[in-house]
């Protein structure tokens, strides 16, 4: 049992630094499970994803056209960090974290829960910005 | 017979000095004093902080944060949802350090809806334009003008209003 859960500990911890990224790897095992449909992610999906409206909102609506840019908060005007880990290196690092601003967000501005397929683009394009 | 001057002044003074003793000041809808505890809770301070400032707990009375963490979900027109550990924890650091001045059945969800909020800041206060200036924008904004909301310092002393 013991060796069980180190050799599984190990496969993680290699998988995910092959990956770069825990959330992206949950996201990339829901979407397989979702079906034999699922190919891969992709980050011009992702980029299309980010950019489309839905009424009168999209992604950018408040992280701005570029993920690299600081944005704003529609109603409160707080400032929004950029979403980019090139430039702000804490995005993406607590899937926690990542899920619950996914829910929120895509609630608000698709009024739906997103698949794992589109978090994955979005994440894809997201991590791909340099 | 010649009531004197000085006692109808006592007379109309005293049913003020009455209300302020009994709790029943701004009809019973003041915010709690003190505003917030000096140990604040870590997990409140984040989540409430990524898309506004903080409000401090005594602004509002305890069914006004039931009523706010039982809606998240449809948060002024935002999803804000919580875990349900998060939202247990928050949500029982807000009620316990509510407003302790605050005697009305009322509980609104909006700070600027309440009787203190608007006779601290009206018309004879505040001219109508402040509210409008861009780095105003909304009365919810407090850090506009109170710089240390954010740590619960409305003092008046400390007011900067921006041109």
């Amino acid at each position: 049992m013991k060796k069980l859960l180190s050799t599984l500990a190990l496969s993680l911890s290699l998988s995910a630094i092959a990956a770069e990224n825990t959330s992206l790897e949950i996201y990339r095992s829901a979407a397989k499970q979702g079906g034999a449909t699922f190919k891969d992610f992709s980050a011009t999906r992702g980029q299309t994803f980010y950019n489309a409206k839905s009424g009168d909102l999209s992604c950018a609506s408040c992280h701005t056209d570029s993920p690299k840019a600081a944005g704003k908060h529609a109603t409160t005007g707080k400032d929004i960090l950029p979403l980019a880990p090139t430039v702000n290196a804490e995005r993406f690092s607590d899937p926690a974290k990542v899920e619950k601003w996914f829910k929120r967000n895509c609630n608000e501005v698709l009024k739906r829960v997103c698949t794992a397929q589109e978090k994955g683009d979005f994440m894809s394009y997201v991590l791909s910005v340099k | 017979m010649k009531i004197p001057f000085k006692f109808l002044l006592v007379l109309a003074i005293l049913p003020l000095s009455t209300f302020a003793d009994s709790g029943n000041k701004y009809g019973g809808e003041n915010r709690g004093k003190p505003l917030q505890p000096a140990k604040i809770n870590p997990k409140w301070q984040a989540e409430c902080a990524s898309c506004h400032i903080a409000y401090a707990p005594g602004l509002l009375p305890a069914e006004s944060w039931r009523k706010m963490m039982s809606s998240l979900d449809r948060h002024f027109d935002s999803d804000a949802s919580l875990t349900d550990p998060e939202n247990k924890e928050i949500s029982a650091f807000l009620v316990s350090n509510a407003s302790n001045r605050w005697s009305a059945p009322t509980a609104p969800l909006r700070i600027t809806e309440s009787a203190w909020f608007k006779a601290k800041h009206d018309a004879r206060e505040i001219a109508p334009d402040v509210w409008k200036r861009p780095a105003v924008k909304s009365p919810a904004n407090c850090q506009a003008c109170h710089v240390d909301a954010a740590k619960a310092d409305f003092n008046e002393h400390r007011i900067k209003i921006p041109k």
